[in-house]
């Protein structure tokens, strides 16, 4: 009986991997592809999923607006399930077989890395929403979310202008992202004259959960007379039980305030913010300001994902602005041809939603403008100081020994890390 | 022409300016009134001269006006500028009189926005308002923040208060935050100033190491330098040795939550042999449970939210141990005594589990609450300790002699020693191997999944959560001793404690790298581990 019915089964399903491939090849001639390339399972899924989503409402509003070039756009979604490797594989797969115009993905440093030699190789082009640590320029990645100084260096001037902070905690979780950030804030608070004794540097592992003694020893170093604060670099999901210990122990935000770079709306989801208000986050994107496009997006983000209680974050603006400087730059260009699309795409400048006008850079960084928002207790933000324009992003450090001569530039000197004091490309 | 118009202006914008300054310093505290307006201005240097004009102005409201802030719950109004005060019964009340809002609720009322120098302004203010405050607790909170803001305005409403207070711990309290004051008056004698110090020293907590770290060491007379760097000293050793006690706690607390995670496996792994890696999920499972319950009892009975853990503990029990049994009968039994194929198939069964969640409840943490009687901290002498931290020790300690209990004094245990001792002769005894491998597994998870319910009051309650723990459960047991509930207990103490020793030290990614090569070492050591099974049920 199981045989009977096996075998016209193992028929249909043969007949049917003929005919998907024919499809998608009859379909890939009025289409224009799209490639989604964010973690759906493993542990980057809860930040990666959201980014995903994102995409496909952009791509739906863009079809309903006529598509682009007078064809549809469509979307691939592939899972690289959080595994490095396996970005590398699946950008490939993108790339080659599903022959996409664009991809818009990568949230860790490690993904991007990852992924860098296939592009490279391949010559496509891929979208980074996520804040990072910079020192990279590359022609085939164009990063639109937050370079240090476009998050942390401000984050620090606010501290210290608006709360009178002296003496610092650098936490972070031990990667690549907060050893530099942290690096590069050490640098640039050595060179404003603060001494060695009042930076303290923590790391933790991934997923740290026990912040017991952490927690305690910051409020030791918090003690000494003088106003400190903690600058955060601690990652994803550890950041749920530091909030929880740092409530508990009572360090509240008017004694020792935190500012954090990996910590938004949708992080918060998960706590109960109310020993958390004060504690501060900076990011160029808060669901809570108030701008017209702002409160037109997140009506829309609610009604796709038909969910009231979703709320938006400053990597979802990312690929919003990467989007539609992409859509515009193909219009330019008249093609999706990655190299004409990577020359049009320099100097475009598409609306963001905190009411500004973000351009692409030569350097393949946007400008942004840098937002500290204060934590209320219904888990949004409250924007209590923003900078006056636009800042746009270096993708070398200025603090940095190593960093301090370079530039990119992928318009006159078609070079990411051109080295001004050999005039040399390639450092 | 227009040149000497423009300087005209300037020059009297400037004379205005002056008289301004001039008014608001003769008539030193401005009108309450006035002062209120400030709160309409929506800035925050306008808000926090508000705030100060408020409290001077010594109006019955002020205090009621200030408190309001923080809880979002003084609005204003940007088009008369008018502010009001929400009760917070719901109503409104114009703030400036103190009586309901005539007419109807004007409509596009913001609340006052705050920022952190806001909230010190509002702590130091509120602070000399309420010590004379009918509730204990209240007039401490304002001697402390008075001690915080060691403002010299303070003084007199700090004697009133020492006159009157009866409490001693408020009194206490009232006198060290005089003696805050008193030392950072130029006015106040080299004698007072010594007396005063004297008092901090004898709080010596991290307030009061705090408090002389900060003052100017440069602008002191010789006498009280000395006075305040002995006394900073001696607070410092207190504290130094504290640190060593709290540590010590820490590390318990950690073995605690070690514990929890690793005795269900202590079961599975320990008694029955069976390499599980769907442990960790099990304890996730147990968390959303916690989750569903508290979802449940939001919706529909909010007022028993503290009593949600009470419901939360037998269903995560039941969940958990219900999903181990259908594992166990659907998977596991097949695979006895082919330890690989069985470590593939729970790994595999945990990817399932995980991806299950993820859909089901998405990949985001979910928001688990604290119930009232586990938030916040109680300290102990120099001790601090967290309710959820003690809860959770109390809880795990609640946990492993219910588990010993039901292993030694009932039938099920009894069995269940039979089987994993000699199977072949438990069966000829009539004793049922199948099922009571079920049960055994079933109890193990279900363990697993009250550990879940204690680690969502802590950790995020996300899919992710059981991988998190697996490797530290295997840890503890492989460490403790296989098939030994003692060897979990101590493994799992010995395991936090020195982890936490080590931290201070090592900090938390290198502590955490030389606990593993001690293990490691050890357990080449000692393979069995720290109490290892003797006798004939070893080669079973």
């Amino acid at each position: 009986m199981t045989r009977m019915f096996l075998r016209p089964a193992a028929a249909a399903a043969l007949l049917l991997l003929a005919v998907v491939p024919l499809a998608g090849q009859a379909r890939a001639q009025e289409t224009i592809k799209v490639g989604i390339l964010h973690s759906l399972s493993g542990t980057m899924a809860i930040s990666e999923t959201t980014l995903k989503d994102v995409m496909l409402m952009l791509i739906e509003d863009q079809n309903k607006k006529g598509g682009l070039l007078g064809k549809k756009l469509e979307a691939v979604v592939v899972d690289p399930a959080s595994n490095w490797p396996l970005f590398a594989e699946k950008a490939r797969e993108l790339i080659s077989k599903n022959k996409v115009a664009a991809v818009f993905g990568c949230w860790t440093s490690v993904s991007r890395k990852s992924v860098l030699p296939v592009f490279k190789e391949l010559n496509s082009v891929l979208f980074y929403p996520v804040q990072y640590e910079g020192e990279e320029s590359e022609r085939n990645v164009f990063y639109t979310g937050a370079a240090p100084n476009q998050q942390a260096i401000p984050a620090v001037d606010y501290l210290e202008k608006e709360e009178k902070v002296v003496r610092w905690v650098l936490a972070g979780t031990d990667y690549v992202y907060p050893r530099t950030t942290n690096k590069i804030l050490e640098a640039y608070l050595k060179a404003k004259g603060v001494k060695a004794e009042d930076i303290m540097i923590n790391y933790t592992p991934f997923g740290h959960s026990d912040w017991q003694t952490i927690v305690a020893d910051i409020k030791r170093f918090g003690s000494q007379g003088k106003r400190t604060a903690i600058v955060s670099t601690i990652n994803g999901d550890a950041n749920v039980p530091f909030y929880k210990e740092l409530g508990n122990q009572g360090v509240k935000a008017k004694d020792i305030p935190s500012v954090a770079f990996s910590v938004g709306e949708e992080e918060l989801a998960g706590i109960d913010t109310k020993p958390l208000v004060g504690h501060l986050a900076a990011w160029n994107y808060f669901q809570s300001v108030d701008t017209p496009v702002n409160k037109a997006f997140i009506a829309r983000w609610k009604a796709f994902i038909k969910s009231d209680k979703r709320v938006t974050n400053d990597p979802m603006e990312a690929h919003v602005i990467g989007f539609a400087m992409w859509v515009e730059a193909v219009k330019k260009a008249g093609t999706t041809d990655p190299d004409k699309v990577i020359d049009a795409i320099v100097g475009i400048k598409v609306p963001n939603l905190t009411g500004g006008m973000s351009e692409m850079l030569p350097n393949h960084h946007i400008t942004k403008p840098v937002l500290i928002g204060e934590v209320r207790a219904d888990g949004q933000f409250d924007v209590v100081w923003k900078t006056p324009g636009l800042v746009p992003g270096d993708a070398w450090s200025k603090q940095l020994e190593s960093s301090r001569d370079l530039i990119a530039d992928w318009v006159t000197l078609k070079c990411g890390n051109y080295n001004t004091k050999t005039s040399k490309c390639g450092s | 022409m227009a040149d000497f118009r423009a300087r005209v202006a300037a020059l009297l914008a400037g004379l205005g300016l002056i008289a301004l300054c001039a008014t608001a310093a003769t008539a030193q505290a401005q009108s309450y009134e006035q002062a209120l307006e400030g709160f309409a201005a929506d800035s925050f240097s306008a808000t926090d001269a508000a705030i100060a004009g408020v409290a001077g102005s010594g109006h019955p409201l002020a205090a009621k006006v200030i408190g309001a802030i923080e809880d979002g719950r003084l609005l204003f109004d940007p088009e008369d500028r008018k502010v009001y005060l929400r009760e917070p019964s719901g109503a409104l009340v114009d703030a400036a009189t103190g009586k309901a809002a005539a007419g109807e609720t004007p409509p596009g009322l913001k609340p006052v926005r705050l920022n952190n120098r806001l909230r010190r302004s509002i702590e130091a203010a509120l602070g000399a308002l309420t010590l004379l405050a009918p509730d204990p607790a209240k007039r401490f909170e304002a001697a402390q923040a008075v001690f915080k803001s060691r403002d010299a305005n303070a003084l007199p409403a700090l004697d009133a208060a020492l006159a009157k207070e009866t409490d001693a711990r408020v009194k206490q309290a009232l006198l060290e935050a005089r003696a805050a004051v008193v030392v950072m008056q130029s006015a106040a004698s080299e004698a007072d100033k010594l007396q005063a110090i004297a008092t901090i020293r004898e709080r010596s907590d991290q307030e009061a190491r705090a408090f002389l770290g900060s003052l100017p060491a440069a602008d002191l007379q010789p006498g009280l330098r000395r006075a305040v760097s002995d006394a900073i000293t001696a607070i410092d050793a207190h504290l130094e040795r504290w640190r060593q006690v709290q540590n010590l706690w820490y590390g318990i607390s950690l073995g605690s939550v070690l514990l929890l995670a690793a005795i269900g496996l202590a079961i599975t792994f320990g008694v029955m042999g069976v390499i599980n890696m769907a442990h960790g999920e099990m304890v996730m499972l147990g968390a959303y449970t916690t989750f569903v319950v508290q979802e449940v009892i939001r919706t529909t009975a909010p007022g028993i939210f503290d009593y949600s853990l009470a419901i939360a503990i037998p269903s995560a029990f039941l969940v958990a141990g219900f999903v181990g049994i259908a594992i166990e009968r659907g998977v596991i039994r097949f695979l006895y005594g082919r330890p690989l194929e069985t470590l593939l198939a729970t790994w595999g069964i945990s990817l399932v589990l995980q991806q299950a969640v993820r859909t089901g409840f998405g990949p985001s943490n979910v928001e688990v609450g604290n119930p009232s009687f586990m938030s916040g901290v109680s300290s102990l002498g120099g001790l601090a300790i967290t309710w959820n931290r003690l809860w959770i020790v109390v809880f795990a300690g609640i946990v492993f002699a219910a588990l010993l209990a039901v292993l030694r004094y009932t039938t099920l245990g009894l069995h269940m020693r039979a089987v994993t001792q000699n199977r072949s002769m438990a069966s000829s005894m009539a004793i049922n191997t199948g099922r009571i491998d079920a049960l055994t597994f079933g109890l193990g998870s279900g363990i697993a999944g009250l550990a879940g319910v204690a680690l969502s009051q802590i950790d995020n309650v996300s899919p992710n959560l059981g991988q998190g723990y697996i490797i530290d459960s295997f840890l503890v047991v492989v460490f403790g001793g296989v098939g030994n509930l003692w060897g979990t207990l101590v493994g799992a103490l010995t395991l936090g404690v020195a982890n936490k020793l080590l931290e201070p030290f090592a900090g938390a990614v290198l502590g955490k790298i030389a606990l593993l090569v001690l293990v490691i070492l050890f357990i080449q050591k000692r393979p069995r581990g720290l109490f290892a099974l003797e006798g004939r049920a070893v080669e079973a």
